[in-house]
């Protein structure tokens, strides 16, 4: 039978399919006592939307594990960073197209630097179109050379 | 001191609260498509914290009330926002203003809080201050972006700083409430933080050719519940659902 911290940390980001929630550093915590699980999970943003699916998803992910009874809890501190993603989950965001973030500790109010990549052709030739994009952590690029647009999950 | 902290607690979730609103009613509606998007995850973030600050409240004052009940069954005398965020969006120039002023405060606001002794409220705060500082960052690019811009832009900025300017005064006035909270280690006096707002939208105005505009009449009372006529109506359409289908759920 799958372990429990097995089972959750295979629990896909339901608004960006390609990464897991343990590789997004969303999944904190999880354990077992008494035949219940205990899983502890951060939101990315305060408003992030995607938070009530990834509980129902880790309990379906338990139940499949043959562990039925879960409780999922929520905690905010430490804040949640880009900087928590892990190098397999950056790989697989800028695999999907996605360009990663940069590191987020680098001082100035707005943790933003120039220079993103573009994930489809490489160019460095890129430039920001909207420091919002299509989910809270991400900004809207678009790439120069090869004219495609962008996501971007932007340092926070 | 439970009761003040329920309080404090509502003033803040309530200025989130009533600012998520009225930037969803932009959507849509804004210049350009990456803004709309823009303004959307603003309100978001807005309605985010909000969302943390009233379960809290609901939880701390003990009588059941839950985020739902304290967003969608209180009345606007009961509501605790200041003043800024309830008046109606007016143009975008307004709107830009709007988020600048209280963007800049939140940020401030939030950065301090993280060292009060309420832990929870601090782990909010420690969380939300990296959201307000991208919200800051929209609202200072568009008002030097407006005010620097044509000489209708310009007129448009100007005219909704110095609209907007005396509602500013509320977030940083202090009463006995804050004071007390203060002392306790529990919240920070909003009154330490003009000086830091100051330094911080002086020269975004400046940047913009503004005119920064002379402090004056400073209308108050969002904190005590007495409003303008504007929340109610915001309320009104924000509530119905709600109270049209008691106890629904999806």
């Amino acid at each position: 039978m799958v372990g429990a911290w097995e089972a959750v940390a295979a629990v896909v980001d339901p608004e960006i399919r390609v990464v897991t929630i343990e590789e997004l550093g969303i999944l904190r915590d999880v354990r077992e006592a008494d035949g219940r699980v205990t899983v502890t999970i951060t939101p990315t943003y305060s408003g992030c939307p995607a938070m009530d699916v990834i509980r129902a998803d880790i309990r379906t992910a338990l139940r499949a594990a043959g562990r039925p009874d879960a409780d999922v809890v929520t905690v905010l501190s430490p804040a949640w960073s880009t900087d928590n993603i892990s190098e397999s989950g950056r790989a697989k965001l800028a695999a999907a197209g996605i360009a990663p973030p940069h590191a987020a500790r680098r001082g100035g109010p707005v943790p933003l630097r120039l220079g993103v990549r573009c994930p489809r052709c490489g160019s460095g030739d890129t430039e920001e179109l909207s420091r919002f994009g299509s989910t809270a952590c991400k900004a809207l690029w678009r790439c120069r050379a090869c004219a495609e647009p962008f996501d971007h999950v932007k340092a926070f | 001191m439970s009761a003040d902290q329920v309080d404090y607690l509502l003033r803040l979730g309530d200025d989130a609260l009533v600012a998520a609103q009225r930037l969803g009613e932009w959507y849509a509606g804004t210049p350009e498509m990456e803004q709309d998007v823009a303004l959307a995850n603003i309100a978001l973030d807005q309605l985010g914290m909000a969302r943390l600050l009233l379960t809290y409240a609901g939880e701390l004052e003990g009588k059941g009330r839950d985020e739902d009940a304290l967003a969608f069954l209180r009345d606007d005398r009961e509501f605790r926002n200041c003043l800024l965020v309830e008046l109606p969006n007016g143009d975008f120039a307004m709107t830009m203003a709007k988020l600048l002023f209280l963007s800049a405060y939140q940020r401030l606001l939030y950065d301090a809080s993280i060292g009060v002794a309420d832990e929870r409220l601090a782990a909010m705060c420690a969380k939300a201050r990296k959201e307000s500082a991208y919200h800051l960052d929209n609202g200072a690019q568009w008002t030097i972006r407006l005010g620097d811009g044509t000489d209708e832009s310009h007129r448009r900025m100007q005219a909704a700083v110095d609209e907007l300017w005396p509602y500013t005064h509320e977030l940083f006035a202090s009463d006995e409430l804050c004071q007390r909270l203060d002392e306790a280690g529990l919240a920070v006096n909003p009154a330490t933080l003009r000086d830091g707002w100051l330094s911080t939208v002086e020269p975004v105005l400046a940047e913009a050719t503004l005119e920064r505009p002379a402090d004056g009449w400073a209308p108050e009372g969002g904190r005590r519940g007495v409003h303008t006529e504007h929340l109610s109506y915001l309320l009104a359409e924000m509530q119905v659902l709600h109270r049209a289908h008691p106890g629904a759920k999806w």
